[in-house]
């Protein structure tokens, strides 16, 4: 049976769409979750997508994580769901406290759209397990708050547990400490990523289709569960 | 106390301040004439934002009417100008909706806010139509870049275009980036949206039905905007300083507001819920119920006091002429309403029932229409529709051909001193590339989200936009905006043929069928002879070159009084063309991609350095006439690359225009990351060669054992191909000239906008 993967529409949710298409031509089957409805366990596993949920108006990802939807899905997550956030996602899952630090305005200021190599630092997530330790990935980044910002014990207690999950390889695009771009919880079933892997599942339309291991991952992962 | 149609009855003689909302004397007297009385004070006010050159275009109609009388016969045109957008049949029951306008004004006096909300109204337009908004492209020119007022204009509008579009989650996938001192007091900014429906599903701005509901949905109603396309718009600025004072008239844009407004009324239109829909833009209220009524039954009662307001103290003209963002206004049959609100419930969108379609007689219907405007139970408007939304003034503007012109013509670029060396040749290639004009637009474009809805096949700094439409047959849409301000400024004609013929080849470039032509007309202001003679030019070119071209034109946007004092702007019309490409896997981009692939140049150089890039970034200079248009010659270099593209046997084409064929082989090289070595042709002085800005041409690559299909391809479309070359090397060389590495190309060519506009 194909693994069902949820993806959340927030208002103000832009790339659900791409995370759902991601998921297909990773073989899963995408099902939509809108934010009011709680999750009933119908999904294996949880992507949430970018954009800018309720407007960003209070501060990014913070009043997205008190919808229903978020409710269920911050239990299972402490149970083990898998669980993505891309993003807009990430900052949810920081504002969530499934993950630790924040996600603050980039150092130069600016939004910014472009190709970016990553690093793949943690290949035994439930979301990068898809990929060689050391693997270098190009997949686009476009965000104007993307700068990864925690404090010193938290990014030492990350970086000497493993849980970086990618690292930006060359330029680093917004200023992120320790040119983080996405890290996972203890427990590896979380992850949050920066940039975007949901558009780079196709060359025609993305830089490559290096971001399709992440949704492979996952779907691997519950195979073998 | 409120003046109401009784009180304006009773005050014939009320002295009434109709010069302060920018009506003539004439008009004011035409409005008593229509009404049999002195107008109330929201009607004066309905009637002024409405007969206002922004919503009129009193004085472009008498010419505007060339692009309906001239038009082709097009098999692809469903809905045609007049309407919110043009919508074109795109194949496989799909239909594509476009068009483009202007948000100067705003832009310049508060450039974050003006271009955001233009941005804003472009797409609120094309979802009136019933289409999903899918893809922007922003053409924009400044004052010159290296300005103090610049660095002011251009961060602000490039983060509002970026601020709204990535927001509401539409890529952008194209448009322009130019310079030059006629904007500094005047910046253009132009924005494109195209949209997709199934062509059976197409929505207009229709008030049928007596008894339907006129529901207003989407942001409460505030005071920001109020005289917008009047005051703002369809005036002259006094100083250079962006005029403070205009400041209120800009409104404020909610992208969040307007995302979920995008996904409610898809649903709305996709429930079958909705009659007839118009966006609220410019002159708000008072346009949409004008202009619904009179495109429908005739009849409708508005209760003006049941619109949610931000702010209770407003007047019923405020409420009336308030360009509030975000805003929908629907036509809903009685039993939908319920279903109607639950939608926008769910959406968090308020709704408001705020009157009804009502019935009117054949007197009533002569007269065009009636529109009846209740506030708390009192009549504040009763007015003949149709009068206000498309019986406005006409003008015949004078123009005459501007004494100058024979001086500017006379004043021929080949008394320049040109390049001869092949160390000369290698510097102007290098200061052209690296001019802010030919400069690589990423710090502008890096802000713009290109990937979102993961459709987008080319975007910047390709020739043209592509979007995918269906995923499963791969069916596509190309977009490209060009003008060229200068050669206008040379001869309009020609000019705008040459933005139609440049935007026409660009999307042929990607491999794309041109079906369809959207325009914004940028000029300054119509009160002045010479500005209208080259608006009048303009037009006459354009319509003619759409007929030659076989392309209709869809809908546009015409955008005066773009300067400040006496001195207007360069004519600037920007035209945007649409094509279809039956499978994007076989589009073709600008980067040289293959070592050893052929180089061929299509069609044919003359020396033409009138109004050229060269002219103006090395010598400042601008004289002479444009280049010579050919649009047979651009029709069969078209069918070329259309046929190439689709036999899969082009690795890489793209256009030559500004900068000539050094600047497409720059950004062919830098794109594909790749060299080249060419040969110029023997017949030509090399400094024309490279430099010339001759029409009708293009460079392509071929894998090396598919050049004779190409040669067969161009002799069958008559269009002259030399070979110039390979692609390979880590250099850009130009044997027995010079050679420029990639690597010092990039950096003359990244370095610009940076060093102008980061930090």
């Amino acid at each position: 049976m194909t693994a069902r993967i949820g993806v959340v529409t927030f208002p103000g949710s832009l790339d659900d769409g791409d995370a759902a298409r991601a998921i297909r031509y990773a073989g899963g089957e995408p099902v939509a979750l809108w934010h009011r409805d709680p999750d009933d366990g119908r999904v294996d596993a949880v992507v949430l997508p970018g954009g800018f949920s309720y407007g960003d108006y209070l501060r990014c990802g913070a009043i997205a994580r008190f919808s229903p939807v978020m409710e269920t899905v911050i239990d299972r997550a402490r149970g083990g769901l898998p669980v993505l956030g891309i993003c807009n996602g990430f900052q949810v899952l920081c504002e969530s406290h499934l993950l630790p630090g924040a996600l603050t305005r980039n150092d130069h200021q600016h939004f910014v759209c472009r190709d970016q190599r990553l690093r793949i630092e943690n290949a035994a997530s439930a979301w990068t397990s898809a990929y060689e330790l050391g693997e270098e990935i190009v997949i686009p980044i476009k965000n104007g708050e993307g700068r990864y910002v925690a404090e010193s014990e938290t990014l030492a207690r990350l970086e000497g547990d493993g849980l970086v999950v990618a690292r930006y390889s060359g330029d680093n695009p917004n200023g992120s400490a320790n040119d983080i771009a996405g890290i996972a919880n203890e427990a590896g079933n979380v992850v949050g990523l920066m940039p975007h892997p949901e558009h780079a599942v196709d060359p025609l339309t993305g830089p490559s289709a290096d971001g399709l291991g992440f949704f492979a991952s996952v779907l691997k992962r519950l195979a073998v569960l | 106390m409120i003046d109401t149609v009784a009180h304006a009855g009773e005050t014939p003689d009320l002295v009434q301040p109709f010069a302060d909302l920018g009506l003539a004397d004439d008009e004011y007297a035409r409005i008593r004439k229509i009404l049999g009385r002195r107008p109330t004070g929201c009607e004066l006010a309905m009637y002024s934002v409405m007969w206002s050159e922004h919503c009129s275009y009193k004085s472009s109609k008498v010419h505007l009417r060339q692009f309906a009388t001239m038009a082709p016969a097009s098999d692809a045109l469903l809905v045609g100008i007049g309407e919110n957008a043009g919508v074109v049949d795109i194949g496989d029951g799909y239909a594509a909706t476009f068009k483009i306008e202007s948000h100067n004004h705003p832009s310049f006096v508060e450039p974050y806010q003006g271009a955001a909300t233009g941005v804003g109204g472009i797409v609120r337009d094309i979802l009136s139509m019933g289409a999903r908004p899918v893809a922007i492209l922003d053409p924009l020119r400044f004052g010159p870049a290296d300005a103090a007022d610049t660095r002011r204009v251009l961060p602000g509008v490039v983060a509002g275009i970026g601020g709204y579009g990535n927001c509401l989650g539409l890529p952008t996938i194209g448009g322009e980036v130019v310079f030059d001192p006629s904007y500094s007091g005047n910046p253009l900014v132009n924005a494109l949206c195209v949209g997709v429906l199934r062509k059976d599903a197409i929505k207009l701005a229709r008030a049928t039905g007596p008894g339907n509901k006129v529901i207003l949905y989407g942001a409460k109603t505030g005071r920001d905007g109020i005289g917008g396309v009047s005051v703002l718009a369809s005036a002259t600025f006094n100083n250079a300083t962006g005029d403070a004072t205009k400041k209120p008239t800009v409104q404020v844009g909610d992208p969040f507001l307007e995302k979920v407004l995008i996904e409610c009324s898809l649903e709305l239109f996709e429930r079958g819920l909705v009659v007839g829909i118009q966006d609220l833009g410019g002159a708000g209220l008072s346009c949409a119920t004008t202009e619904l009524a009179s495109a429908g039954s005739g009849g409708m009662h508005i209760e003006l006091d049941r619109v949610p307001l931000r702010a209770a103290s407003m007047q019923p003209a405020e409420v009336l002429t308030s360009e509030s963002q975000e805003r929908m206004c629907a036509i809903v049959a009685p039993g939908d309403v319920e279903e109607f609100c639950t939608v926008c419930e769910k959406w968090d969108v308020d709704a408001a029932v705020i009157g009804e379609v009502t019935e009117v007689g054949p007197e009533e219907a002569a007269r065009g229409g009636r529109l009846v405007v209740t506030w708390h139970g009192e009549v504040v408007v009763d007015v003949p529709p149709r009068t206000v939304a498309h019986e406005g003034p006409v003008y015949e503007r004078p123009y005459a051909r501007p004494a100058i012109q024979d001086l500017l013509e006379a004043d021929v670029p080949d008394r320049l001193p040109r390049p001869s060396t092949a160390a000369e040749l290698r510097s102007t290639l290098l200061e052209l590339a690296a001019s802010p004009n030919l400069c690589s637009k990423e710090w502008v474009t890096a802000q713009y989200d290109r990937y979102v809805r993961g459709n987008t096949v080319l975007a910047q700094p390709e020739d043209a936009g592509v979007f995918r439409v269906d995923e499963s047959t791969g069916l596509g849409v190309a977009v490209a905006t060009d003008g060229n301000g200068r050669y206008t400024r040379l001869d309009p004609f020609t000019g705008a043929q040459l933005a139609l013929a440049e935007a026409y080849r660009n999307v042929a470039v990607s491999g794309a069928r041109p079906i369809a032509v959207t325009n914004c007309l940028n000029f300054g202001s119509p009160e002045d002879p010479e500005v209208m003679w080259q608006f009048a030019e303009a037009v006459r070119g354009l319509a003619a070159g759409c007929r030659d071209l076989r392309v209709p034109v869809t809908g546009g946007n015409v955008s005066f009084y773009n300067q400040t004092g006496e001195a207007a702007i360069l004519p600037t019309p920007v035209v945007g063309v649409l094509g279809v490409l039956d499978d994007v896997s076989k589009r073709t981009p600008i980067g040289f991609r293959g070592d050893g692939h052929a180089i061929y140049l299509l069609g044919e150089t003359l020396d033409e350095f009138g109004g050229s890039e060269w002219a103006h970034t090395v010598h400042g200079h601008l004289g002479g006439q444009p280049p010579r248009v050919n649009l047979a010659a651009e029709r069969a270099l078209a069918g070329l690359l259309i046929d190439a593209s689709r036999d899969g046997l082009l690795a890489s084409a793209h256009d030559l225009s500004d900068g000539g064929l050094a600047q497409a082989l720059v950004e062919s090289c830098l794109r594909g990351g790749i060299g080249c070595r060419i040969a110029l042709p023997g017949d030509l002085d090399p400094f024309v060669a490279l430099f010339s800005e001759s029409a009708a041409r293009a460079i392509v690559t071929v894998p090396a054992d598919q050049v004779q299909r190409l040669v067969d391809h161009s002799v069958r479309h008559g269009v002259a191909a030399a070979r110039l070359g390979e692609v390979g090397g880590p250099a850009l060389a130009v044997v027995g000239h010079f050679a420029v590495p990639l690597d010092e190309l990039r950096a003359a060519h990244e370095a610009t906008l940076p060093a102008l506009f980061a930090g």
